[in-house]
C-alpha cells in the first residue's frame, strides 16, 4: 500500500479515526484530569461523536469506495447507518449526564467506553470482510460488556455484565465458527470474493452460514438467542440499557443485511428460511414475553426482542424494497426507543430512581409534558395509525407480502396486537390511574430528548419529510447493497 | 554443517531433558524454570531452521509473558500441588489416551511432510533468498492488514480500560508516593534534636 492509497484509506475512514483518536485524547484527558472532570468528557464525548456522524456525512467522498484493500467499505448504506448511530449514542450520552452524577458513577472511563463502543459499531456497518466484521463485533461487545458491569458495586449489573459477556463469548465461538468454514469452503473472506466462490453452492458454505447468522442473531438479541436480553437490560444501568436498546441493534441488523446480500445473494433461499424462523420466534417471544413482566426495562428488552422480529420481516423478502422496509423500521425504532427511555429515566423519586411500572401511574396528572410525549411514543412503537410507529409496520410487511410470505405478515400482525395489549396498559396506568407517591421532576435533558423523539414520530411533522426526501434517502442507502 | 549438527544436538538434547524435567520435577517453581529452559532451547531450534521471527516470539511471548505469569501464579497463590498429584494414577490412563493422540498426530503431520513431493509448495516455506520471515511478515502485517492490527490494538485498549474500571478501588487509607512532597521536604520538617540529659531517657 503506498501513501496514495493509505491517504485515500485513511480519508474515507475518517469518522473511525476521529473516534479512536478522540477517545484516547479524552482517555488521557481523564486519567490526569481525575473523575471531578467526568461531565466535562462527557460533553467532549458528545461532541465528538456528533463529529464523527458530521464526518461521515460531509467530510467523506460522497460516492464512497472502499479503503484498506477492501475490507472496508463506505457506501450509502454504511454512511445512513453511520450518522444514525452517531445520533442515537449522542442522545444516550447526553442522557446519561445527570444520572451519572445521582448515581455516584461519573467517571472519565464512561464517555470513553461509549465512543469506542461507537468505532466498534461503524466498523461493523463498513465492514466487507469476515475478519473486519469480526474486529468490529468485538471492539463494539468488548465495550459494551464493561458498560453493562459499570456500577460494580451492585450486584445485579455485574451480574449482568458477566451475563452477557459469557454469552457474548459464546455467540462469538458460534460465528467465528460459521466464518472459519464460510472461509474454508469459499477461499477467501472478502465478501466480493466470497460471492464470486459462492457460485456454485457448497453444504459446508450454508452450514457456515447458518452458525454466522446465529452468532449475529445473539447481537440483535432475536430469539431463540435472546436470553441475556431482560437480565441485561434490568442490570445496566439506564443510560447504559437506552444506549444498548438503539445503536448496536441498528449496527448489526445493518451488517446482517450486509452479509447477507453481498457475499450470499445466490445462497438466498437457504438464508431466507433461516431469517424466517428467526424473525417470527422474536416477534412471538417478545409479544408473549412482555406480558408478564413488571418492571420498565424488562418490557423494554422483551419489546426490543419483538421490534427486532419485525425489522427483519422485510428482510425475509430478500428484496431491495425489503432493505428499504428494514431501514425504515430500524430509523423508527431506534428513535422511538431512545425517547422512551428517556422517560424511564426521568422516573425519580426523591430516593432514586424507580423502574416498577406501577410508578408511572398517574403521570399525566403530575407531569403532563411528560405524559404525552411517553404516550405519543407508545402510541408509536405499538403501530397505532398516524404515528411513525405505523407506517413502519406498514412498510415492514409490504415487501413480505409481495414476497408471498402472507403467513409471516399475518403472524407479524397478530404479535402486533398481542404487543399492543402491554403498550397500552402502560398508557392506562399513566391516564387513569393514581398515584401513590408522584414522581419528583425529570431532568431536562431527559424532557428534551423525550420531546424531540415524541415529535419525531409525530406524524404532522414527519410526514412531509418521509413522504418525499426521506424515503428517497433510505432507498438510495438500501440500493447499495444491490 | 557439522557446528550446526552440533548446535542442533545439544539444543535438542537439552530441550528434551528440560521437557521431561518440567513433569519430573516435584517444586512446581522448578518446574516453570524448566519450563522456561525448554522455550530457550526450542527458540534455538527455530534459528537453526531459519524461523527467526518464531524464535523472537517465542522468547517474548512464552518467556517473557506465559512463563512469567505461571511463575507469578505458582508462588503468589497458595496451591497445594502434591495434593494436587495425588489422583496420579488415577487419571494416568487418560492423560496417556491424550498423549497418544497427539504423538500420533505429530507422526501424520511429520510423515506427511517428509513423505511429500519434494517440490510441493508446502516444502518449500522457507527460501534463504527472499526477505526474512520478520520482513515477510512485517509487510504483510502493516500494510495489508493495517486496519485489523490497528482495531485490535484498540480492542486491546478497551480490555485494559475495562479492567481497570471494574476492579481499580481506590481506597481511603492507603498512603500513597507523593514525590513533590518527598522532594520539598526540608531537614527541620522531619528531623528534631533533642538534648537527652544522661540517665533520664527521653
Amino acid at each position: 500500500m503506498d501513501v496514495a492509497t493509505l491517504t485515500a484509506s485513511l480519508q474515507l475512514a475518517a469518522p473511525e479515526v476521529m473516534l479512536a483518536v478522540g477517545a484516547m485524547a479524552l482517555l488521557m484527558f481523564g486519567v490526569f484530569a481525575g473523575d471531578r472532570a467526568a461531565m466535562l468528557v462527557n460533553a467532549a464525548a458528545t461532541l465528538l461523536v456528533l463529529a464523527a456522524g458530521a464526518a461521515a456525512l460531509f467530510y467523506v467522498p460522497a460516492d464512497g469506495g472502499e479503503a484498506f484493500s477492501g475490507s472496508f467499505v463506505v457506501d450509502p448504506l454504511a454512511t445512513y447507518a453511520k450518522v444514525l448511530i452517531a445520533a442515537m449514542a449522542a442522545a444516550a450520552l447526553v442522557l446519561s449526564s445527570t444520572y451519572l452524577q445521582n448515581e455516584k458513577l461519573a467517571k472519565c472511563e464512561y464517555p470513553v467506553l461509549v465512543v469506542l463502543a461507537v468505532l466498534g459499531m461503524m466498523m461493523m456497518v463498513s465492514s466487507r470482510d469476515l475478519i473486519a466484521l469480526y474486529i468490529g463485533i468485538e471492539l463494539q461487545s468488548l465495550a459494551l460488556y464493561v458498560l453493562a458491569a459499570f456500577n460494580r458495586d451492585s450486584l445485579r449489573a455485574s451480574e449482568a455484565g458477566l451475563k452477557y459477556f459469557v454469552l457474548g463469548a459464546l455467540s462469538s465461538g458460534l460465528l467465528l465458527y460459521g466464518a472459519s468454514l464460510i472461509y474454508g469452503f469459499a477461499g477467501s473472506t472478502q465478501f466480493t470474493e466470497i460471492a464470486i466462490a459462492s457460485g456454485e453452492p457448497s453444504i459446508g458454505l450454508i452450514f457456515g452460514l447458518v452458525f454466522l447468522l446465529s452468532g449475529l442473531a445473539f447481537k440483535i438479541s432475536a430469539a431463540p438467542f435472546h436470553m441475556w436480553t431482560p437480565d441485561v437490560y434490568e442490570g445496566a444501568p439506564t443510560p447504559v440499557t437506552a444506549l444498548f436498546a438503539a445503536a448496536p441493534k441498528l449496527a448489526a441488523i445493518v451488517l446482517i443485511a450486509r452479509t447477507l446480500f453481498e457475499p450470499f445473494p445466490v445462497l438466498s433461499d437457504e438464508w431466507r428460511q433461516v431469517l424466517m424462523a428467526i424473525s417470527a420466534l422474536s416477534m412471538g417471544v417478545g409479544a408473549f414475553g412482555a406480558l408478564a413482566q413488571t418492571n420498565i426495562k424488562r418490557l423494554m428488552a422483551y419489546s426490543s426482542i419483538a421490534n427486532m422480529g419485525f425489522a427483519l420481516v422485510p428482510l425475509c423478502a430478500g428484496t431491495l424494497k425489503g432493505v428499504e422496509g428494514m431501514l425504515i423500521y430500524m430509523t423508527i425504532y431506534v428513535v422511538t426507543t431512545t425517547g422512551i427511555f428517556a422517560c424511564i429515566l426521568a422516573m425519580r423519586r426523591r430516593e432514586g430512581m424507580v423502574e416498577e411500572i406501577s410508578d408511572l401511574a398517574g403521570l399525566s396528572k403530575t407531569h403532563p409534558g411528560l405524559a404525552t410525549a411517553l404516550t405519543v411514543l407508545l402510541f408509536s412503537i405499538a403501530g397505532v395509525p398516524p404515528l411513525a410507529g405505523f407506517f413502519g409496520k406498514l412498510y415492514a410487511f409490504i415487501p413480505a407480502i409481495e414476497a408471498g410470505l402472507y403467513w409471516l405478515a399475518v403472524f407479524g400482525f397478530l404479535m402486533t396486537v398481542v404487543a399492543a395489549f402491554y403498550y397500552l396498559r402502560l398508557i392506562k396506568l399513566i391516564w387513569f390511574d393514581e398515584a401513590e407517591q408522584p414522581l419528583i421532576a425529570a431532568p431536562r435533558e431527559a424532557n428534551l430528548i423525550a420531546a424531540g423523539s415524541a415529535l419525531v414520530v409525530f406524524p404532522i411533522l414527519i410526514l412531509p419529510f418521509a413522504a418525499g426526501p426521506g424515503l428517497e434517502l433510505i432507498s438510495y442507502a438500501a440500493g447499495s447493497l444491490f | 554443517m557439522a557446528l550446526q549438527a552440533a548446535a542442533f544436538w545439544i539444543l535438542a538434547a537439552v530441550a528434551v531433558v528440560s521437557a521431561f524435567s518440567v513433569v519430573a520435577a516435584r517444586n512446581p517453581v522448578r518446574s516453570v524454570m524448566w519450563l522456561i529452559c525448554a522455550f530457550f532451547t526450542s527458540a534455538g531450534l527455530f534459528v537453526l531452521i531459519g524461523a527467526e521471527f518464531l524464535a523472537m516470539l517465542l522468547v517474548v511471548v512464552y518467556v517473557g509473558a506465559v512463563a512469567v505469569l505461571f511463575l507469578f501464579v505458582v508462588m503468589m497463590l497458595d496451591v497445594d500441588f502434591v495434593e494436587l498429584n495425588q489422583g496420579f494414577l488415577q487419571y494416568m490412563p487418560f492423560g496417556a489416551l491424550v498423549s497418544l493422540i497427539l504423538l500420533t498426530e505429530l507422526v501424520l503431520v511429520g510423515s506427511t511432510f517428509v513423505f511429500a513431493d519434494p517440490d510441493a509448495a508446502g516444502r518449500a516455506a522457507f527460501s534463504a533468498a527472499g526477505p526474512t520471515n520478520a520482513e515477510a511478515i512485517g509487510a504483510v502485517l502493516y500494510d495489508q492488514y493495517i486496519y485489523y492490527f490497528q482495531a485490535a490494538g484498540i480492542v486491546l485498549l478497551i480490555a485494559m480500560i475495562g479492567a481497570i474500571v471494574l476492579t481499580l478501588r481506590h481506597k481511603p487509607g492507603v498512603r500513597r508516593q507523593d514525590v513533590g512532597k518527598q522532594v520539598a521536604r526540608r531537614p527541620k520538617d522531619g528531623v528534631e534534636l533533642i538534648d537527652v540529659k544522661p540517665g533520664s531517657g527521653i
